[in-house]
């Protein structure tokens, strides 16, 4: 392992992540629930009667926030490597996993870890396990 | 309305968070993910600053019964640690190692008008309906 001091951008990580920790709090002390993107969405499929406008209007505030950023600033850099076959896997291996397992990054990852779950604690364990197996195979085994 | 008022604040300061910190970027999170390689170790600190907010949140939230606003807390009650909670981690890893997106930065990306992440995030909504079409099945 060598560490890219180049590519390290720990204030804006910190301050990002405390934005969306604070974004998760809002969500739980006003509204009493999780701000699990994985969740919101998921329980629009299909969309059930009464639980549906505060899934839509969360949504809707995040696509919003990418306007805004942009109202202030230039759009940040989107880098996708990934090929068509890959990125349509990876949705598939995405949206079913996070249904199985209840949740993703940010449902298990940080209101689960926040809450002190151990259930979150597994679940975060195996998909940051698998993340980087993933990319080992893909990056050093494969081609390597 | 203040309800949906502070679901939608809280997807603005999300989606904000998100673009900040830079999971947005897929190339940022593999270069988190890629421990072999030239790490990156940017991601590990948004989510310990999640975290260190997130602890407090939910520290006063834990005792309530309705929310701030009045509405009832939906927190989880499942405790159980089972199959599927680690099967769908390890699948929802390694579509998260194999293209660098999550659910959240994928929406957002999709919305700065990405064709990949939009390809993505179709994908993704496929793998929820494949699943709920499953568990429907199973259970009936």
């Amino acid at each position: 392992m060598t560490l890219d001091w180049n590519a390290f951008t720990p204030w804006t990580a910190l301050a990002g992540g405390a934005l969306i920790g604070l974004a998760a709090t809002m969500f739980v002390l006003l509204n009493g629930r999780i701000a699990g993107i994985s969740g919101v969405l998921g329980g629009l499929l299909p969309p059930a009667r009464g639980d549906t406008a505060w899934r839509v209007v969360f949504l809707l505030g995040l696509f919003a926030a990418p306007w805004l950023w942009r109202a202030v600033t230039a759009w940040p850099p989107v880098t996708i490597d990934a090929g068509t076959s890959a990125t349509v896997a990876a949705g598939l291996l995405v949206g079913f996993g996070t249904r199985l397992g209840s949740g993703c990054t940010s449902g298990h990852g940080v209101c689960g870890l926040s809450r002190l779950s151990p259930r979150s604690l597994v679940a975060t364990l195996a998909f940051m396990a698998a993340g980087f197996v993933a990319v080992w195979v893909i990056r050093h085994l494969f081609a390597g | 309305m203040a309800l949906l008022l502070s679901a939608f604040a809280a997807g603005l300061v999300f989606g904000l968070g998100l673009i900040l910190s830079g999971m947005t970027d897929p190339a940022k999170v593999l270069a988190f993910l890629d421990l072999a390689g030239r790490w990156d170790p940017s991601l590990a600190l948004v989510m310990g600053g999640a975290i260190a907010v997130g602890l407090v949140g939910f520290t006063i939230a834990r005792p309530r019964s309705v929310s701030l606003l009045g509405s009832a807390m939906k927190l989880p009650t499942a405790r159980h640690i089972d199959r599927r909670l680690v099967a769908g981690g390890l699948l929802f890893g390694a579509g998260w190692g194999l293209a660098g997106f999550c659910p959240g930065p994928a929406l957002v990306a999709m919305v700065m008008g990405h064709s990949k992440a939009l390809l993505f995030v179709a994908a993704m909504l496929v793998g929820m309906g494949l699943f709920e079409w499953i568990d429907r099945r199973r259970r009936t």
